[in-house]
């Protein structure tokens, strides 16, 4: 029971991680229709900002508190948000309304491009970084068993929470919003009536990336060691995440996030750490056979 | 920024054939693409995180490089804009002008090709190196042409293809290792194998389309490579399998020793190391013509005709009475038997196998390859091939920056010509002459 809470806290966190990168998959999937193959490697810059950020104020001796875990949190969504708006504008912007392979292709080629060019800039070494924010709560005690909800993982929690509430309300609330949902409805028709489609689909760009650079700053204070290549198979997980929830819903993504990160952390506690990956992705499988358009997704219509 | 860049992509859109920009725009715009270029290297290039020898992560700043950085963003961005005007950069499906020179050249380009490939070992007298990477570009093209079958003509997005690679390597690994059995039986077998896993991954994809199918065949691989590095009794793990006999010339072994029952002793040649790489560079040139015979041959029969339609639209083929399931199932397992044969060879050649040859980034590679060859021409896979893996070894001495590179080069081809090199595809049916047409009249499919 003891052991189980454990997990659950585990995987709650670990499913947090996914479900924001999932949001930025399933945006732009939404938007343009597009597997951004690359977004797992903006998360993986993100994490990499979010290091230098921690590295430089612990340089001038300010790195402890909440302020520095924020300053971090926003340093990094900034320019991470950067390079989701760049990506956009000079590899995705050019074959808008092209076939449809096309930008996957070049999201694929962005993905070996941003691995390499973080790998020759940063080296391709690990980085570890002690933790912030040590110790936690003990929530029970069973037996020799204490089950601990750490300060970190209640960051992540919190954190999370508190940035898909924003985003929940700038898609449901604000002009911007009501744009991005007309443009994913029809794009062309959209634009008719007004809307600055390019604009719209530059920000939905700038808003997934930054929404990575979140997941990427929690999975550096949570695990403490990150490397180039993190974001191959964190982007792979969390896009199963995404069509698991149905692709182009946005609390599809969170709960596919969550769903993804209970399977593995269950599966890595009570049967083998090695096949967590196999798991996740049979139950991804399996959850298609049955439901084609994954748990939240909208049945397709087909037209002739 | 957003605004100012929005002004420019409208401009851009309109103009097509305008004439160059005035300096000084272009000096502005130069200016606004070198702060871009700063605000995306100051941080990742300015600021190298180091493990220093306590440990503990430190900074080394090196602004010099942000600075060279800019500076080649800068000169490059103004060089365009002055020497193209506004038309650079902006995707074309027309055929260029070495595209039409190449079409009118088309009808001996291919048989050229072959014929240069027929001939390779004879006019590098031997080159270890060029026979080497004759065979790694060989290797692709088959790898390429078997997932054409999949993508190109069924309209099935699968991103998942070195699973039937790695099954083909995996199976005659373990079949010659474990039973002895000689390459040209374990071959087929592997071939068998690999369709088998075809079928067996095309059944539950059946329902599925587009990009649900695209994330399914992806998981599909990852989930072969995961066991194929955990199942340690059987695959031997990330150690992989070793000691995979060698190819024999029809039973006659390739050895240095002379004897009268090896290649060199038989055939009374001088023994040479160069005579297996040539058999090897023959043997995977004849299983690449293979895989191509048959496409062409099958895009005549019904079932390639079916391929295609179902390509074209699915639903107009359940219509007419086509058998989705059939057709779909055939062509993963025949893409997968090629991938499964082209595994085999693999496996044969190296002597050793491991996952680590089977990752996804493989997959990418090879639907590049299929991407950027055009989907469905045959000519346009073999050059993307040669292009690709060829250009890739030719800039070895770039190291670390080499893959760098690749991608970048991907990303561009993609941008320029998203329909592929060869923009144009020859119709399996006409009426009456049979005329090329643009890449872009072919329907992609969507699973």
């Amino acid at each position: 029971m003891a052991y189980a809470l454990q997990q659950l806290i585990n995987g709650i966190s670990l499913g947090m991680i996914y479900g924001l990168i999932a949001v930025g998959y399933t945006m732009v999937y939404g938007i343009i229709g597009m597997i951004n193959f690359a977004h797992g490697d903006v998360f993986m810059i993100g994490a990499f900002i979010a290091l230098i950020t921690a590295l430089l104020l612990s340089a001038g001796g300010m790195l402890d508190g909440p302020a520095a875990i924020l300053l971090m949190l926003l340093i990094s969504m900034a320019f991470t948000a950067f390079y989701g708006w760049t990506m956009e504008r000079v590899a995705y912007r050019p074959l808008r309304g092209s076939f449809r392979l096309a930008p996957l292709i070049t999201a694929i080629g962005l993905s070996i491009v941003l691995q390499n060019y973080v790998q020759v800039s940063q080296g391709a070494r690990v980085k570890p970084m002690e933790a912030l924010l040590p110790g936690g709560i003990e929530v029970m005690r069973d037996g020799g068993f204490v089950v601990q909800l750490s300060f970190t993982q209640m960051l992540i929690i919190g954190v999370t929470l508190a940035v898909l509430a924003v985003f929940t309300l700038l898609v449901t609330r604000t002009p911007l919003g009501r744009a991005m949902r007309a443009c994913e409805q029809d794009r062309k028709m959209a634009a008719l009536l007004g809307i600055d489609t390019d604009r719209t689909i530059s920000l939905t760009f700038v808003i997934g990336a930054a929404l990575a650079a979140v997941a990427g700053t929690m999975y550096l204070l949570r695990y403490g060691v990150i490397d180039f290549y993190i974001g191959f198979l964190a982007g792979v997980k969390a896009f199963t995440a995404a069509v698991l929830g149905g692709i182009g819903s946005l609390p599809g993504a969170v709960l596919g996030g969550l769903l993804i990160g209970l399977i593995e952390t269950f599966w890595s506690a009570y049967f083998s750490v090695q096949y967590k990956d196999v798991a996740a992705f049979s139950i991804l499988v399996l959850t298609l056979i049955f439901l084609p358009t994954g748990l939240l997704g909208r049945q397709e219509v087909e037209k002739v | 920024m957003t605004q100012a860049s929005d002004d420019r992509s409208g401009e851009s859109r309109g103009g097509l054939n305008r004439p160059p920009l005035p300096i000084p725009r272009a000096l502005r715009d130069a200016a606004i693409a070198a702060a871009i270029a700063f605000g995306l290297f100051a941080v990742m290039v300015g600021l190298r995180t180091e493990v220093s020898p306590t440990g503990a992560l430190v900074l080394r700043q090196r602004w010099a490089e942000v600075a060279m950085l800019c500076g080649i963003v800068f000169a490059g961005r103004l060089a365009l804009t002055l020497w193209l005007g506004r038309r650079a950069l902006r995707p074309t499906t027309a055929p260029g002008p070495w595209a039409v020179r190449l079409q009118q050249a088309g009808r001996f380009f291919a048989p050229a090709l072959l014929a240069a490939a027929l001939v390779l070992p004879i006019v590098s007298g031997g080159d270890r190196y060029l026979l080497d990477l004759g065979i790694l570009v060989l290797t692709y093209v088959m790898l390429g042409w078997g997932l054409n079958i999949v993508v190109g003509l069924a309209g099935l997005l699968d991103l998942g293809y070195v699973a039937f690679y790695g099954i083909g390597a995996y199976s005659y690994a373990l079949l010659s290792t474990h039973f002895g059995l000689s390459f040209w039986i374990g071959l087929p077998l592997a071939g068998i194998m690999a369709a088998f896993w075809g079928v067996l991954l095309g059944f539950p994809v059946l329902r599925l389309r587009g990009d649900y199918l695209a994330i399914v065949t992806l998981a599909f691989g990852e989930i072969i490579r995961v066991v194929l590095n955990n199942w340690v009794s059987l695959t031997g793990g990330p150690n992989g399998v070793s000691g995979i006999p060698r190819p024999s010339f029809f039973g006659l072994p390739f050895s240095m020793s002379g004897e009268p029952d090896t290649f060199a002793g038989f055939f009374g040649l001088e023994p040479s190391p160069s005579h297996r790489v040539i058999f090897l560079y023959y043997l995977i040139l004849g299983l690449a013509l293979l895989t191509n015979w048959v496409t062409i041959r099958l895009r005549r029969q019904p079932l390639g005709r079916a391929w295609e339609a179902l390509r074209e639209d699915e639903i107009a083929c359940r219509a007419l009475g086509i058998n989705v399931t059939v057709t779909k199932l055939s062509a993963f397992a025949l893409g997968a038997m090629f991938g499964g044969f082209a595994g085999a060879f693999f496996a044969t050649r190296q002597a050793f196998v491991s996952p680590e040859s089977f990752t996804f980034i493989e997959s990418a590679i090879i639907l590049a390859i299929v991407v950027l060859g055009g989907l469905g021409s045959q000519v346009g896979v073999a050059v993307a091939a040669l292009v690709m893996i060829g250009g890739f070894e030719l800039f070895r001495d770039l190291g670390e920056y080499r893959m760098l590179v690749f991608g970048g080069v991907m990303v561009v081809i993609m941008i320029l010509r998203p329909r592929g090199l060869v923009g144009t595809r020859t119709p399996s049916v006409a009426l009456g002459e049979k005329r090329a047409i643009g890449g872009d009249l072919v329907g992609e499919g969507r699973g």
